[in-house]
């Protein structure tokens, strides 16, 4: 199947400045923010969100990188371990209010691993979600604070995210997996 | 593999790392030892922090399985293990069956039995791990066989050069001493010359290696000196061993006094050297006999961060043999 494109480069940028807006709207002290981008794709994400807010209220918003590798529930039964990549976080998380950026909301387990990486390094106020696209199809608990585009997907469905700064390219799409389902 | 878990690796960039074992790094690719020193980092990175645990190995069991005594790299490898929150379990030949005469492979297959993914071992005969290797169902990490090898040893040691020094490529790597019956230097020799180093091995002609030199392209980048001082000209990294008195018995030197004052480290041979020359020691430190405690302890010395570095390396290398499931 060919892929449908869901959000091209202006669909992108509209979305993520809505979502900066959101999360002014709901930050009463935007100096407490800080935010971070879990590898890969959810890096250039809290750069953007960091500048649109930067643009639309002068707050400088600190942007840190989030590796999970170590924190993943599936290191044991995967045939590969994933690359692990450095972490770094520009000051102290404690007390701050930490808005955690990804690309795509899938089974939640990322999000999972991602909040357990974050607690080792510090006590944060409170730990917010922003995710560019949300496909469903939740394993875990866990919901978005800041969504960027609903794409109901069926799990045999691949939804992409692809970004100037990682990928040359800003747009979503979705596509069937034709790997999926077959017995490997 | 499931439907589901082929979706969650979508995005994930996984490592090119395709061993079971750790035996030896005289077949690594220089991407190898790359994927080591930068998953090594993110490790150094996990021990800079106040929680110096993350949870990647949990529910792996590690076993140590020394048949030789050892400080620091069994108490490295049970803490690397630890860090990783893997479970650990400590073995020493002398005070377990093997003292009633159970063999390797059958200790290798009890330690198994009760669960072990991972077997770190030891001993004092060159080969035995790549021979425990053969038999178990493991994944066997060789931490030192004999005058063999010490791998983890090796890409430690490569680790702190690179802390010091851009890259190994080009630099003058001297290692000081009996080289002949150090598994240090044999790994280490591998590791520098692969990744573009020349190592010049020194000390009493009796304790240098044979078999080094020949056509193969890697004995070009190595040389055999008897001349401390022609040995430490211009040298960046200078690599004190320890002279092996357990090994000595052969009487390949007439007395350790003649050795102290041809071949110890002292700061006036040392001033031949590089003004940023990194000077190293694998340890246990004889000191004031392979070197002098001034340059042990002195400004140019790396022998502590070798230590703590060794902690960070190994993280790295248990957690990349211990994905999936290789054969």
């Amino acid at each position: 199947m060919e892929p449908i494109i869901i959000l091209n480069r202006e669909d992108i940028r509209r979305t993520l400045g809505r979502m900066a807006h959101e999360i002014i709207e709901t930050n009463k002290n935007l100096s407490k923010i800080i935010m971070i981008g879990m590898r890969t794709r959810g890096v250039p994400l809290a750069n953007r969100l960091a500048a649109y807010i930067k643009a639309y209220e002068e707050a400088r918003i600190p942007v840190g990188v989030l590796d999970f590798s170590l924190y993943r529930d599936d290191l044991g039964s995967r045939d590969l371990q994933p690359a692990v990549k450095s972490t770094s976080i520009p000051s102290g998380i404690d007390g701050k209010v930490v808005i955690l950026v990804d690309d795509v909301l899938f089974t939640g387990r990322s999000a999972r691993a991602a909040m357990d990486a974050l607690i080792d390094l510090g006590r944060p106020s409170a730990i917010k979600l922003a995710v560019l696209v949300d496909r469903g199809h939740r394993e875990l608990p866990i919901r978005a604070d800041y969504v960027g585009k609903n794409i109901p997907s069926s799990k045999d469905e691949e939804v992409q995210v692809k970004l100037s700064e990682t990928d040359n390219l800003d747009e979503v799409s979705i596509y069937k997996n034709s790997e999926a389902g077959k017995c490997l | 593999m499931t439907e589901n878990s082929l979706n969650e690796n979508q995005g994930i960039e996984a490592v090119s790392w395709n061993r079971k074992h750790l035996l030896d790094i005289d077949d690594f690719s220089t991407s190898e030892f790359d994927l080591v020193m930068k998953t090594a980092d993110v490790m150094k990175d996990v021990l800079s922090r106040p929680i110096k645990k993350v949870p990647a190995l949990r529910g792996k069991t590690i076993g140590t399985l020394f048949y030789e005594p050892s400080t620091r790299t069994r108490s490295s490898f049970e803490l690397a293990a630890k860090n990783l929150s893997a479970d650990v379990v400590n073995l020493a030949a002398s005070s377990s069956s093997i003292a009633k005469g159970e063999n390797l492979i059958d200790t290798v297959h009890t330690l198994e039995a009760v669960g072990v993914d991972v077997l770190i071992m030891r001993h004092p005969i060159a080969g035995a791990s790549h021979l425990a290797a053969r038999y178990a169902k493991s994944s066997i990490i060789n931490a030192g066989d004999g005058a063999h090898a010490h791998p983890t040893q090796a890409l430690l040691d490569m680790y702190t050069i690179l802390k010091h020094k851009p890259c190994i490529q080009g630099l003058k790597i001297v290692i000081l001493g009996d080289s002949r019956h150090s598994r240090v230097a044999r790994s280490n020799i591998w590791g520098f010359t692969a990744m573009g180093a020349s190592v010049t091995l020194c000390g009493p002609r009796s304790l240098l290696p044979v078999g080094l030199t020949g056509q193969h392209a890697v004995y070009s980048n190595i040389k055999l000196e008897t001349d401390i001082s022609l040995a430490l000209d211009g040298a960046d990294v200078v690599m004190a061993l320890r002279m092996q008195k357990e090994r000595q018995s052969a009487g390949l030197i007439p007395d350790i006094r003649e050795y102290v004052a041809q071949f110890r480290l002292t700061s006036e041979r040392l001033a031949a050297a590089r003004p940023d020359v990194v000077v190293m020691h694998p340890g246990p430190v004889n000191e004031d006999i392979e070197i002098s405690s001034e340059v042990a302890s002195g400004p140019h010395s790396v022998i502590n961060e070798q230590v703590s570095n060794g902690l960070a390396v190994r993280m790295a290398v248990l957690y990349l043999i211990t994905g999936g499931n290789k054969e």
